[in-house]
C-alpha cells in the first residue's frame, strides 16, 4: 500500500495506520492491550499488525487493566514509548488508580524526575446497543486530572495523524475514539503528514451560532448545522479536539464572532466537561454573549441497550438544531 | 548466620551501619514529627530494618526499586542521600522530590529508585513494567518491588503476579509481611495466610525468610536473584517482619497487645546482629561505638541541611505538572 495512493479510508484504517508507522519509526513504542494481537483488537483496529510486526511489539494482555495500564506506566518511565489500549472506557475504570494516582502524579510528585510519556488509546460512547457498561463517555472524568493529555480525534485525518505527536509528548496522553466512528469513511489529504494536539478547529464557518463539540458529536453538529443553513440561521462548528488542556481561545474567539454558544457533549451534563467550558465562556467572555448558553448532552442515566431508548438517551441533529435555535431566536 | 554470602568483616559492618542509619535517622523523624517539623503522614519501619537491607545489599547499581510508604529504609538502604531525605521530610526545595512528594512518596532517578506509592499495592503493576522495560531496551536488570501484606489484599499483587510470571519479567516481589495492614491482621484479612503459598497460583517460586534476620534475608535475596537470572520468572521472598512503633503517627495500636510487641523486640534484627557479633568477638564494642558516633553525625549534618533548606517559590507550583520534556 503506498502512502499517496489510498486517500480514502476508514477511521478504524487511519488508527491503524497510525499505529504502524509508529511502531516501524521508533524501537521503544509497542502496543498492548486485551486481543490486540491474535484477536486483531476489540474494534479491529490491530488486525493484522501483530502478523507483521510481531508479538513483542503488539502484545496481548491478560484481562488485567490495572496490572498491563500499571506496567505501560512502567514501562514508560523506564525509557519506552509504549500504546496501551483499552477496550472502553468502561473498562478503564478498572486501571483510574494506576492512570490518576500514578501516571498523572509521579511527574510533579517527584518533583520532575520523572516524566510517564505514554499513549493509552480507548473506545468512549454509544450508538452500538452495548447497554450502559459498554456505552459511556467517561472522557470528560480525565479531563479532570492535572497531569494528563486528553486527545478526542474525530476526524480520519486526526485519527491517522494524532498518535504520533502524541507518543511524542513528554506526557501521558490519552485518546479517546468514538465507537461510531470506526467505520466512517473519510479522506486524506495527501499534503497532509502532521496536525497538532494543541488547537481546537472550525470545522465549518458560521457567523450565527457556535457549536462546540468533540468527538463522534461532531458529525452530529454538522449535520444539525446543514439543517440550520436551510432555515437562514449559519451555525460554526468548533471540533475541541482536545480536552485537556481546552483551546479556550479558539472557542472564545468563535463565540466573540457569533454571539452565542451551545455545547454538544455526549457526557452526561452534572459536574462535565460540557459545564467546564460554560463556565470558562461566562468566566471569559461573558460580555461577548447575546443569549444564554445552551447544551446537548446525554441524558442523565446509564445508557439503556434497546435502540429507541439508547437514541432518546443521547444528543441527536434535532436536538442540536433546537438548542441552536433557541439560541438564535429565543426560546 | 552463614550461607553462600561471604561475610567478612566490611560486610558485617556495612549491613550494621545501613541498619543503624535507619533506624536512627527514624529516631530523629519521630522527634521532629513531635516538633511539627515533619508534618503530614509518616510511617516508621522501626524494627523492620533488615528487610530492606538485606535485600537491596544483594542489588546492583543497575537494578530497580519500587517502594512502598513506609519506604525511609528502603530509600537509606538503596543510598539516597540522607540530607536529601530529611529535607524533603521537612518540605524543602532541597528534599530529593523538592518537597512535593513528603514521607510517603520517595523518588530517586538517579538510584533508580520508583517511588513511594501510598496506594497499596499500586506499585507492583509499576514494577511489572519497569521490568518490561528494561528487558525490552536489552537491560541485563532486576526490579526488586517492596509491598506489605496488605498489598496481598489487593488485586493488583494477583495482576501483576500473573503478567511477570506470565510474560517472564525479572522482578523480585518482596513482601514486608509484618502481620497487620494498618491495623488489619493478616488472619483477618487472608483467606489463605501462608503469603508465599500464593505464587504458585502463577507459577512463581517463592520462600519465606526471616525478616528480623539481615544475614538471612541477603542469602535469601542472593538465592531469588539467582533463580530469577536463572529461570528468567520472577520471585516471591516474605519477609516475616514486624514493626515496633504504630501503624503511623496516628495510632494507638488497640488491634494488637503490649505483649506482642514486647516479643517481637526481643527479635530485633539490630540487637540481633549486635549479640551475635559481640558473642563471637567479631567486632569490637569500640567499633560499634564508632558506627553510632558516625551515624549521629550523618543524621545531625542531615537535619542542619533540612533547617537550612528553602522553601519551593509558590511561583513554581504548577512546574512538572506538565513535563515539557523527558528527563534522561
Amino acid at each position: 500500500m503506498s502512502a499517496t495512493a489510498q486517500t480514502r479510508m476508514t477511521y478504524r484504517e487511519a488508527c491503524k495506520q497510525a499505529i504502524r508507522a509508529a511502531i516501524l519509526a521508533d524501537k521503544r513504542v509497542f502496543l498492548m492491550g486485551e486481543d490486540v494481537a491474535r484477536y486483531g483488537g476489540c474494534y479491529a483496529v490491530t488486525k493484522g499488525l501483530a502478523a507483521e510486526l510481531g508479538e513483542d511489539r503488539i502484545r496481548d494482555t491478560p484481562l488485567s487493566e490495572g496490572a498491563y495500564v500499571g506496567a505501560g506506566i512502567g514501562a514508560a518511565i523506564a525509557g519506552m514509548r509504549p500504546i496501551v489500549e483499552i477496550m472502553t472506557v468502561n473498562f478503564s475504570l478498572l486501571a483510574l488508580d494506576q492512570i490518576v494516582n500514578n501516571a498523572a502524579s509521579i511527574p510533579h510528585m517527584s518533583g520532575g524526575q520523572f516524566a510517564v510519556p505514554l499513549v493509552i488509546r480507548m473506545a468512549t460512547g454509544a450508538g452500538r446497543q452495548l447497554a450502559a457498561q459498554h456505552s459511556h463517555s467517561l472522557e470528560g472524568w480525565y479531563a479532570h486530572i492535572p497531569g494528563l493529555k486528553v486527545l478526542a480525534p474525530a476526524t480520519v485525518e486526526d485519527a491517522r495523524f494524532m498518535l504520533q505527536p502524541a507518543l511524542d509528548d513528554p506526557n501521558p496522553v490519552l485518546i479517546f475514539e468514538h465507537v461510531m466512528l470506526y467505520n466512517r469513511e473519510g479522506d486524506l489529504d495527501p499534503g497532509v503528514t502532521a496536525v497538532d494536539i494543541t488547537s481546537a478547529k472550525i470545522r465549518r464557518p458560521g457567523r450565527d451560532v457556535t457549536l462546540a463539540t468533540y468527538g463522534g458529536s461532531l458529525f452530529k453538529a454538522l449535520d444539525a448545522a446543514e439543517t440550520l443553513r436551510q432555515e437562514g440561521i449559519e451555525a460554526e462548528v468548533v471540533d475541541l479536539r482536545v480536552l485537556r488542556p481546552l483551546d479556550m481561545a479558539t472557542v472564545l474567539a468563535s463565540v466573540a464572532r457569533t454571539r452565542r454558544l451551545v455545547v454538544i457533549d455526549e457526557g452526561w451534563k452534572s459536574g462535565s466537561l460540557s459545564a467546564e467550558i460554560v463556565a470558562r465562556v461566562v468566566e471569559q467572555g461573558f460580555f461577548d454573549l447575546d443569549a444564554p448558553i445552551g447544551r446537548v448532552c446525554s441524558r442523565e442515566v446509564p445508557i439503556p441497550y434497546a435502540a429507541h431508548l439508547e437514541q432518546a438517551a443521547l444528543p441527536q441533529a434535532a436536538g442540536i438544531v433546537a438548542a441552536a435555535r433557541a439560541a438564535v431566536k429565543g426560546a | 548466620m552463614t550461607g553462600k554470602v561471604h561475610l567478612d568483616h566490611a560486610h558485617i559492618r556495612r549491613l550494621l551501619m545501613a541498619m543503624l542509619r535507619i533506624r536512627r535517622f527514624e529516631e530523629k523523624c519521630f522527634e521532629l514529627y513531635t516538633t511539627e517539623k515533619i508534618r503530614g503522614f509518616m510511617h516508621l519501619y522501626d524494627g523492620e530494618e533488615a528487610v530492606s537491607v538485606g535485600v537491596i545489599e544483594a542489588l546492583r547499581p543497575q537494578d530497580a526499586v519500587v517502594a512502598t510508604y513506609r519506604e525511609h529504609g528502603q530509600a537509606l538502604a538503596r543510598g539516597i542521600a540522607m540530607p536529601a531525605l530529611m529535607a524533603e521530610l521537612y518540605g524543602k526545595q532541597e528534599g530529593c522530590c523538592r518537597g512535593r512528594g513528603g514521607s510517603m512518596h520517595v523518588f530517586d532517578r538517579a538510584m533508580r529508585f520508583y517511588g513511594g506509592n501510598a496506594i497499596v499495592g499500586g506499585g507492583l503493576p509499576l514494577a511489572a513494567g519497569v521490568a518490561l522495560g528494561d528487558r525490552m531496551l536489552g537491560k541485563d536488570t532486576i526490579t526488586a518491588c517492596f509491598f506489605g501484606d496488605g498489598a496481598v489484599d489487593e488485586g493488583s499483587f494477583h495482576e501483576s503476579m500473573n503478567l511477570a510470571s506470565l510474560w517472564q519479567l525479572p522482578v523480585l516481589f518482596v513482601c514486608e509481611n509484618n502481620l497487620y495492614a494498618m491495623g488489619m491482621a493478616v488472619e483477618r484479612a487472608e483467606a489463605e495466610t501462608h503469603i508465599a503459598r500464593k505464587a504458585a497460583a502463577y507459577a512463581i517460586s517463592s520462600a519465606v525468610v526471616d525478616g528480623m534476620d539481615v544475614v538471612a534475608v541477603e542469602i535469601a535475596a542472593r538465592q531469588a536473584i539467582e533463580d530469577i537470572r536463572k529461570t528468567g520468572r520472577p520471585y516471591l521472598l516474605e519477609c516475616q517482619t514486624y514493626r515496633f512503633r504504630a501503624h503511623s503517627m496516628f495510632d494507638a495500636q488497640l488491634y494488637r497487645s503490649k505483649q506482642e510487641i514486647e516479643a517481637w523486640r526481643k527479635r530485633d534484627p539490630i540487637t540481633r546482629l549486635r549479640a551475635w557479633l559481640e558473642q563471637n568477638n567479631l567486632m569490637h564494642p569500640d567499633e560499634i561505638a564508632g558506627i553510632e558516633t558516625a551515624v549521629a553525625a550523618e543524621i545531625d549534618g542531615a537535619v542542619a541541611f533540612a533547617e537550612a533548606g528553602t522553601w519551593e517559590p509558590i511561583e513554581e507550583l504548577e512546574r512538572y505538572t506538565i513535563m515539557d520534556r523527558v528527563p534522561q
